[in-house]
């Protein structure tokens, strides 16, 4: 893995309760760089995680409200957090359900940008 | 509307599950010597019979090219394309080896093609009956063969 790309992940995997980090290739949902825990299934999060962006993409240039900048999606057991970066990576990030969502996104947008 | 169909109908629930969740237009099952087990998408039998016998010949050689760099058989290949990608993954089940060609478009990525094919061979190794003995296959009867695995693939 690049520096660079370490470094945005590790900013995002220091926040307490953050279980894992990676950069998904939107277009493809394949792994560009990861950092996860024991347990959860990168590839299998990649691949859905990049086809939920898209289908959202579409539902909201459909609506005509432009592209999404942030996708938070709260279940029982935990959180998955989609920040798109402007040359098609995606920032993901999963996390247990009390994790500090601000923090989390600030960290991700921070990677997003670093990346691009 | 398009079907699923199977020559063997073992495979039929595992292909039906992977085509629903991976977003495949095109799926061809079947063994590295280019026989049809099931298709999805497809509507004519020559475009079945090209589209297995090219993914064979291509599986084929890229094992070819990795015996000859001293390594194991390439696992998968994917060819992106602008609109479509080529997705060829080759895995082993108690009935013998088995090829599976998918071909898939926007709606669908190489990422979830790849998630749901590896769910694809866990279900067709576990619904895969045990390995039959090898039939003989005499030129006699290989058109008859051939013309009812393409039947069942049809539904005619």
């Amino acid at each position: 893995m690049s520096t660079a790309f370490r470094q945005a992940l590790d900013g995002i995997t220091r926040v307490r309760g953050v279980r894992g980090a990676m950069l998904v290739a939107g277009e493809d949902g394949l792994i560009v760089a990861e950092s996860l825990m024991e347990g959860v299934r990168g590839n299998a999060v990649a691949a859905l995680a990049a086809s939920l962006q898209k289908r959202f993409r579409q539902a909201m240039e459909a609506a005509a409200v432009g592209n999404p900048h942030f996708l938070h999606l709260q279940g029982g057991g935990g959180t998955l957090m989609i920040v798109p970066a402007p040359d098609g990576i995606l920032v993901v990030a999963v996390g247990t359900p009390d994790m500090n969502v601000g923090l989390v996104r600030l960290e991700m947008l921070r990677a997003a940008e670093s990346i691009s | 509307m398009t079907e699923t169909r199977a020559v063997e109908a073992w495979t039929l629930r595992p292909l039906e599950r992977f085509v629903a969740e991976s977003g495949a237009r095109l799926t061809l099952l079947m063994t590295p010597a280019g026989q049809v087990l099931a298709q999805h998408g497809f509507t004519r039998a020559v475009d079945v019979m090209s589209a297995a016998a090219l993914g064979a010949a291509i599986v084929a050689s890229t094992g070819e090219i990795a015996r000859m760099m001293d390594q194991q058989a390439f696992a998968t290949l994917n060819h992106q394309g602008v609109q479509h990608g080529i997705f060829l993954g080759a895995f082993d089940t108690p009935r013998g080896g088995l090829l599976a060609l998918v071909v898939y478009g926007p709606d669908s990525s190489a990422g979830l093609v790849q998630l749901f094919f590896e769910e694809l061979a866990q279900g067709l190794i576990a619904a895969a009956p045990a390995e039959e003995q090898p039939k003989a296959v005499l030129a006699a009867n290989f058109e008859d063969e051939l013309n009812r695995s393409l039947a069942s693939l049809f539904g005619r």
